[in-house]
C-alpha cells in the first residue's frame, strides 16, 4: 500500500531521477526529509539537488523563477500552504505574469501543503486555491487520490507554466492505494468520482471524500448523486460539469475552503450564466464558514463541511 | 541602421596612447552621455503625449549604472532597476529595446505588453523587472544557482535597488538567501537620498546603509556615486570578487536623483542643500570635466560624440514610430506557455 505522501515523494523522486533539470528548494526539505516527510531520503539520494532553504518564502519563490529562467525546472515546498501569502508577490506578479510579458516559460511547480487537520488552528489549515485561480498565468492542481497525487505531480513538473500544487495535508495518511499509477487523466479533465442520476456535486481535495461520503449516505436512502472531482481548479472543466448537471438537474458545490467568491462561487457562475436552463432548482454551495480556521477539533470539525452537512445540504436540495 | 556601440577604434590615433582604465572611462562616458541624451528625448516625447504612462529617469545615477554594466560580460545575468539605462546600453541591450517598449511598438521585446523600464531579454541575461522593490534580487540568485546545478562557472548576477528598496522583505530575504548559498551576486545600491519623496531619514536608521553587509555576512563597499572613476573602480572590484568566489557583494553609492521619481514629478521635495551640496554633483559634468582635464579626449571630440548620441536616439525614435503598436485583435489573450491548457 501506498500513502498520498509517498506518492507525492516519489513523483519527486522520479522527477529528480528522469530530469536533472528538476531540484527541490524549501525550508526543511534536506537531509531532515521535510515537516511532513515529502522529500524524505531525497536530499541523500540525489546529492545537492534538495536543498534545504532559509525561512524566506518571498525569497524562495523569487529564486525558482530566476532559475526557471535559465532552464531549470524546481519544485518549490511551502511548508503550509498558509506561509504561501508570504511568497505572494512573486507568485502572482512574477511567476504568474513571466511568460505573457516575455515569450520565456516559467515552470516552476509550487507545492502547498493545504487544508485543515484537527488542531491545525488559523495559520497551518488554510486553502489557498481560489486565490491562485484568480491570476492569470498560473495552474492550480488539487488532487484527491493517491494516483492523482503521483501522477499530476509530474505533471506539473512537466508542464511550461507555474503551477500551483494544492497538496491535502488530511489525505497524507489517511489514503491509500495499492500501486502507483501507470497511467493519468490529462490536466484539466475532471473525473467522475461516483456516478449517479438524482443531483449533482462538484467538489476536489479533501472534499471529494466527504462528498462521497455524504453519497453513501443518501444511497442508503435511495437518491443516487453524482459526485465530480475536478482534479484541477484552473482550468476548470466546466465541460465536465454542465455535462453532469444536464443529466442530474441539481448542482450542489463544496468547497473546504472560505466562503466569500472562490472556487465554488465560480462554478455556480458558470453553470447558471452557461446552463441554467439544465438546472431544475437554483443551485447551491457548501463551504467552510467565515471565520479563521478554528484550532480545536470541536469546532473546527464544525467550521468545515463533512459528509453529515453536505448530506444534509444535499437532502434540502433534493426536496425543494 | 544604427551605429554600433562606440569602440577603441573609433577613438582618434592619439587614444591608442590611452591606458585600458582610461579607454574604460571614455568607453563608459560615451554610454552615460548616450544614456541622458536618450532620456531627455523620452522627456520631451512625454510632455508631448507620445507616450503611455510614467517616463523615469536616471539623470545623476549614470556614472554608477554604467560602471556596473561595464563590469559585467557577456554572459552574466543582469536585472536593471529603473535608473538602470546607462548599465543597460553598457551591458548590451540595444537602444531600440528602450523606444519600442516606452513608445510601445509591438516588435520590441515587451510586444505592448509591459512598458517603460519593465523590459529584458531573459535569454539573454537581461532579467525583466516587476515593479515591486527587492523582487529581482531572488531572481537573480536562482539565475546563479541555475548556473551552479548547471556546472556554468564564472558567473556574476547582478542587479540594483535604491535607498527606499532597502527596506523591503524581500531585500532582506534574498541578501541572506543569496549570502547562504554564497553566490556570486553583485548588488548595488544607489542610495539617491529620495524613495519616491520619502527621505532616507523615513527609511532607514542606521549609521551608513553599507553597514547591512556585515549582517548578512557579504562583502560590503562604499563608493560616491557622482564620480565615474571611483565607480568604476569600486563596482569592477565587487565584481571581481564575486567573480573570484567570494560571495554576494554590496555596494553602497552615495549620490541624489536629479529629476523628480517621474516626469509626472518635479521633485520639488528634494532639499536645496543636498542639491548645492556634493551629492548633487552631476556625474556627467563631473566626467566631464576629468576627460578634458586629464586631455583623454577634447571638447570638439566630446561634442562630436553628443552628435552621435543624438543622432542614434532620433535614429531610434525614428524607426520605432514607424513600427506597427498593439494590435488587440491580433493578440492571443493566453497567460500561458500551455496554450491548450488556457481558459481563454
Amino acid at each position: 500500500m501506498i500513502t498520498y505522501l509517498e506518492a507525492i515523494r516519489e513523483a519527486q523522486a522520479k522527477a529528480l531521477r528522469d530530469d536533472p533539470r528538476v531540484y527541490i528548494y524549501g525550508q526543511d526539505v534536506g537531509q531532515f526529509g521535510g515537516a511532513f516527510k515529502a522529500t524524505k531520503n531525497l536530499a541523500q539520494e540525489y546529492p545537492g539537488r534538495v536543498l534545504d532553504a532559509p525561512i524566506s518564502e518571498d525569497a524562495i519563490v523569487g529564486s525558482a523563477i530566476g532559475a526557471a529562467m535559465e532552464g531549470m525546472r524546481p519544485i518549490v515546498e511551502m511548508q503550509f500552504a498558509d506561509f504561501s501569502t508570504v511568497g505572494f508577490n512573486q507568485i502572482v506578479n512574477h511567476a504568474a505574469t513571466l511568460h505573457w510579458r516575455t515569450a520565456v516559460p516559467c515552470p516552476i511547480t509550487i507545492r502547498l501543503p493545504s487544508g485543515g487537520t484537527a488542531g491545525g488552528g488559523p495559520f497551518h489549515s488554510q486553502s489557498m486555491e481560489a486565490i491562485y485561480a484568480h491570476y492569470p498565468g498560473l495552474i492550480v492542481m488539487a488532487p484527491a487520490t493517491v494516483e492523482d497525487a503521483y501522477s499530476m505531480l509530474l505533471e506539473a513538473v512537466a508542464i511550461d507554466d507555474p503551477v500551483v500544487f494544492c497538496e491535502h495535508k488530511y489525505l497524507y495518511y489517511h489514503l491509500k492505494a495499492e500501486s502507483l499509477p501507470t497511467e493519468a487523466m490529462p490536466t484539466g479533465k475532471a473525473r467522475i468520482a461516483r456516478t449517479g442520476r438524482d443531483a449533482t456535486i462538484v467538489t476536489y481535495s479533501a472534499m471529494v471524500h466527504e462528498s462521497l461520503a455524504a453519497a453513501d449516505e443518501l444511497a442508503a436512502e435511495g437518491w443516487e448523486i453524482e459526485v465530480i472531482d475536478l482534479r484541477t481548479v484552473k482550468p476548470l472543466d466546466t465541460d465536465t460539469v454542465l455535462a453532469s448537471v444536464a443529466r442530474t438537474g441539481l448542482l450542489l458545490a463544496v468547497g473546504e475552503a472560505f466562503p466569500w467568491g472562490g472556487v465554488t462561487a465560480e462554478i455556480l457562475a458558470r453553470v447558471a450564466s452557461e446552463g441554467f436552463d439544465l438546472l431544475d432548482a437554483p443551485p447551491r454551495r457548501l463551504n467552510a464558514k467565515d471565520t479563521p480556521v478554528p484550532y480545536h477539533p470541536n469546532l473546527w470539525g464544525t467550521h468545515r463541511p463533512t459528509a453529515r452537512t453536505i448530506s444534509a445540504e444535499m437532502r434540502d436540495l433534493l426536496r425543494r | 541602421m544604427l551605429r554600433p556601440m562606440a569602440s577603441t577604434a573609433e577613438f582618434p590615433r592619439a587614444h591608442t596612447e590611452l591606458s585600458a582604465t582610461e579607454k574604460t572611462f571614455l568607453q563608459a562616458y560615451r554610454w552615460m552621455l548616450l544614456a541622458r541624451v536618450v532620456e531627455e528625448k523620452l522627456a520631451s516625447l512625454y510632455r508631448g503625449g507620445k507616450i503611455f504612462g510614467g517616463v523615469f529617469l536616471s539623470k545623476g545615477q549614470e556614472a554608477l549604472s554604467v560602471s556596473l554594466g561595464i563590469s559585467l560580460r557577456k554572459r552574466d545575468i543582469f536585472a536593471p532597476l529603473i535608473r538602470d539605462q546607462a548599465a543597460r546600453l553598457a551591458f548590451g541591450e540595444p537602444l531600440l529595446d528602450c523606444t519600442r517598449t516606452y513608445m510601445g511598438s509591438r516588435l520590441g521585446p515587451m510586444r505592448g505588453r509591459d512598458g517603460n523600464v519593465h523590459r529584458g531579454r531573459p535569454a539573454e541575461g537581461i532579467l525583466p523587472m516587476i515593479s515591486h522593490l527587492g523582487a529581482m534580487i531572488p531572481t537573480v540568485a536562482g539565475a546563479l544557482m541555475a548556473r551552479r546545478f548547471r556546472g556554468i562557472q564564472g558567473t556574476v548576477g547582478a542587479t540594483c535597488i535604491g535607498d527606499g528598496g532597502t527596506s523591503t522583505g524581500a531585500f532582506h530575504e534574498s541578501l541572506n538567501l543569496a549570502a547562504v548559498e554564497r553566490l556570486p551576486l553583485v548588488l548595488v545600491v544607489a542610495n539617491n537620498q529620495y524613495a519616491y519623496s520619502t527621505p532616507t531619514t523615513r527609511q532607514f536608521a542606521c549609521r551608513d546603509l553599507v553597514d547591512k553587509a556585515v549582517g548578512y555576512g557579504v562583502e560590503g563597499h562604499s563608493v560616491d556615486g557622482t564620480d565615474l572613476l571611483a565607480s568604476l573602480q569600486v563596482v569592477g572590484h565587487a565584481v571581481e570578487r564575486a567573480r573570484a568566489g567570494h560571495g554576494p557583494q554590496l555596494v553602497v553609492a552615495s549620490l541624489l536623483r536629479l529629476a523628480g521619481h517621474g516626469e509626472h514629478d518635479d521633485g520639488h521635495y528634494v532639499s536645496p542643500g543636498l542639491k548645492e551640496g556634493a551629492l548633487g554633483r552631476d556625474c556627467l559634468k563631473v566626467a566631464e570635466e576629468r576627460i578634458i582635464d586629464q586631455a583623454w579626449a577634447t571638447r570638439e571630440e566630446l561634442a562630436l560624440w553628443h552628435e552621435d548620441a543624438q543622432r542614434q536616439t532620433e535614429e531610434a525614435v525614428a524607426q520605432t514610430l514607424r513600427e506597427p503598436l498593439p494590435d488587440p485583435s491580433q493578440e492571443d489573450w493566453c497567460s500561458l506557455a500551455s496554450r491548450h491548457l488556457s481558459e481563454g
